[in-house]
């Protein structure tokens, strides 16, 4: 393992199955260098009491560490300083722990909009600011500008947050993001949690990805505590997350077409996603398969009747997909919207470390489930699909190849899937131990960190993988027209609860 | 794109029959809707939705309503992107403390007469994200709720099946 060796630290045990090593202010700073310098890639960055981590990865090889601070003074030197991309998550630890990240080129606060009635929830709890301050948006100069506030209240059925267009005409000059609206404290509900309410919990982070998380909390958890779920559940696991993707991508592709006015891709595209969302109803007994992926295991086998109806599923959408690809394809005043629109160059993808569609859209080729990779998909094969023009048509073209992927692993998952038990007691009284979990939903890949102590979660982190797009949806849509960013935005889809947690 | 649409002619529909309503739901309703505003309503009830902290599952079977299975216009049932547009509110989430102020903005920016239908576990009583320094909790804490669609999240027939419920309780005399 080079990289934990190239970190000069104290590395710490039962820390599974990437190592965790405290270093010092200059380690920190110099880790923050190696970001910077492009040789790794920032996989979060998040608080506890009196310290912070960030875990970080290293290309191609996808190994993994997470490396730790102590901050007796309560700062730590700023990696947002030397690397962008982590700016918000500095903002947003800041908010919570009250701690000070040293360097911090934007103060702003970033999750705390003043209403919580404490500041600092997960550090000191200090009384809040006397009142809440005016969000002084960044300055844009010029002839002619013009602002657009839109939201929190959007206007159609989708979450809140606000975004502040300054355009020249129709052409977007600056767009900024202030999120944090849908903050539930989801952090602070962790501490003390017992396993079970804690699963319940990260399966609610993003309801659209409440597999993938449920997922990735399992397998944090089965690391801290050195247990192996059946080779049933695993499977089981990965034909859940396929079938996750699947509605996601066919709900997504529908919506970009109909911000294009397009509606008839929208039509088909929701009856393909009503079909395996009825499909998961009638597998695991629950449309968006909630609850379904527990710590262990699965809570729920699959019956003989769902095998059935997951073949006639494939078959469905093998007939009806390709045309449906071929609409989208051929249809000239559909390609105009979307390709050479809102192109993300293939630098800031790899800087954020961008992950799903919106990184593999612009070149970079990176999927969790291929490295560093975890069962079963080290037993069945697929195709990563990847693009270079980035722009909403490459995004779009992601998800389509994603899809075909998907059908092809459902099938595999279907042939072999072992016989068995689904999972395993989870003895967790009086243990400790910490994990991390690190899987690809169909946004992207979700981090989930945990401290076990005595049986209970003492601390557990969600990284959504927007908090990498977000930034880079504010960076594409410059120099677009405001008519665009719908299907910019869709084109990312992110998300907001699981960024504002 | 000929075929599909030639198909869509001459198959079947994929909309289903409506669920049935909730009779106890229906009382509770009847009693909150005056002759008044069930006359000025007719057979047709805007809604504009509002996600107050939702970790968006129900936002996605919401969506489901408007799919060619549940097909919720056929009903005089449409979603609108103002709440000046609207005659219901229909809200998710434990309403978060950073979402309140902009929850109440669009109540008050509602016309009356009006509704507000709150959605899943978390409208009902806070659900899992009860007790959050982050949360207010309880929907009828911060609004006026008339009718509660529970799960987490509802399905989307449950969901009609409590908008149908609403609708009928307007058209009642």
């Amino acid at each position: 393992m080079a990289l934990f060796e190239e970190i000069a630290g104290e590395r710490i045990g039962g820390h599974r199955p990437w190592p965790r090593i405290v270093v010092g202010e200059d380690g920190w700073r110099a880790v923050a260098a190696e970001l910077s310098a492009g040789r790794y890639a920032l996989l979060g960055l998040w608080g506890d009491m009196g310290a912070a981590h960030m875990a970080v990865l290293v290309e191609p090889s996808a190994e993994i560490a997470v490396v730790t601070v102590e901050c007796p003074q309560g700062r730590f030197p700023s990696v947002g300083a030397l690397h962008p991309p982590a700016i918000r998550l500095e903002r947003a630890l800041r908010d919570l722990y009250g701690l000070d990240p040293s360097g911090l080129p934007d103060t702003r606060p970033w999750l705390d909009l003043g209403f919580w009635g404490v500041r600092h929830p997960l550090g000191d709890r200090t009384d809040p600011a006397p009142k809440p301050l005016a969000y002084a948006f960044l300055p844009t100069e010029g002839e002619s500008l013009h602002q657009i506030p839109v939201g929190p209240v959007h206007a159609g059925i989708i979450e809140p947050g606000h975004f502040r267009f300054t355009a020249n005409g129709e052409t977007v000059v600056r767009l900024e993001q202030r999120l944090g609206y849908v903050h539930k404290g989801i952090e602070s509900l962790m501490i003390g949690a017992p396993l079970d309410k804690a699963a319940r919990l990260a399966g609610r982070t993003s309801g659209d990805s409440t597999v993938a998380y449920a997922f990735a909390f399992a397998r944090a958890v089965e690391a801290a505590l050195e247990i192996e779920p059946p080779a049933r559940a695993a499977f089981l696991r990965a034909l859940m997350a396929e079938l996750e993707r699947l509605a996601n991508h066919f709900g997504d592709i529908g919506a970009i077409c109909n911000d294009a006015s397009f509606a008839m891709m929208h039509a088909q595209c929701g009856i393909l996603r009503e079909r395996v969302l009825r499909a998961a109803d009638v597998c695991f007994g629950h449309r968006l398969m909630m609850d379904c992926v527990v710590p262990g295991g699965v809570g729920h086998d699959l019956p003989v009747a769902g095998v059935a109806h997951l073949h006639e599923l494939l078959q469905d959408v093998r007939r009806v997909f390709p045309r449906l690809v071929d609409l989208y394809d051929n249809t000239a005043s559909l390609q105009d919207r979307t390709a050479t629109t809102g192109i993300l160059p293939a630098e800031l993808a790899r800087q954020f470390g961008a992950g799903g569609y919106v990184g593999r859209a612009s070149g970079r080729a990176f999927d969790a489930r291929k490295r560093p990779g975890y069962a079963p998909y080290d037993q069945i094969d697929f195709d990563m699909a990847v693009f270079d023009r980035g722009d909403v048509n490459a995004r779009v073209w992601v998800r389509i190849r994603e899809v075909e992927q998907s059908l092809n692993l459902i099938e595999q998952i279907l042939r072999r899937l072992p016989a068995g038990p689904i999972s395993i007691a989870v003895r967790s009284e009086g243990r400790s131990g910490e994990g991390m979990g690190f899987v690809e939903g169909f946004r992207g890949d979700v981090l989930v960190w945990l401290r076990i102590e005595q049986g209970c979660v003492a601390r557990c982190h969600l990284r959504d993988p927007s908090w990498f797009q977000w930034p880079l949806l504010e960076a594409v849509i410059e120099g677009n027209i405001v008519a665009d960013f719908p299907l910019c935005n869709k084109s990312f889809n992110c998300s907001y609860s699981g960024h504002d947690l | 794109m000929r075929r599909t649409l030639f198909e869509s002619l001459v198959r079947r529909p994929l909309t289903e029959a409506p669920p049935a309503t909730d009779d106890a739901a229906l009382a509770e309703l009847a009693a909150s809707l005056d002759r008044a505003s069930r006359r000025r309503l007719g057979r047709s009830l805007s809604i504009r939705e509002v996600d107050a902290g939702s970790c968006n599952g129900c936002e996605l079977e919401i969506h489901a309503l408007n799919n060619a299975f549940y097909d919720l216009e056929r009903f005089g049932l449409r979603f609108v992107a103002s709440p000046r547009h609207a005659d219901v509110l229909m809200v998710t989430g434990p309403v978060t403390r950073n979402m309140r102020e902009a929850l109440e903005r669009t109540y008050n920016a509602t016309p009356d007469p009006k509704w507000v239908v709150g959605v899943g576990a978390c409208a009902v009583d806070g659900g899992i994200f009860a007790g959050s320094y982050a949360c207010c909790g309880r929907l009828s804490d911060v609004v006026p709720v008339d009718l509660y669609i529970p799960g987490c999240p509802p399905s989307p027939k449950a969901l009609l099946s409590g908008l149908l419920t609403l609708l009928k309780s307007t058209e009642a005399s």
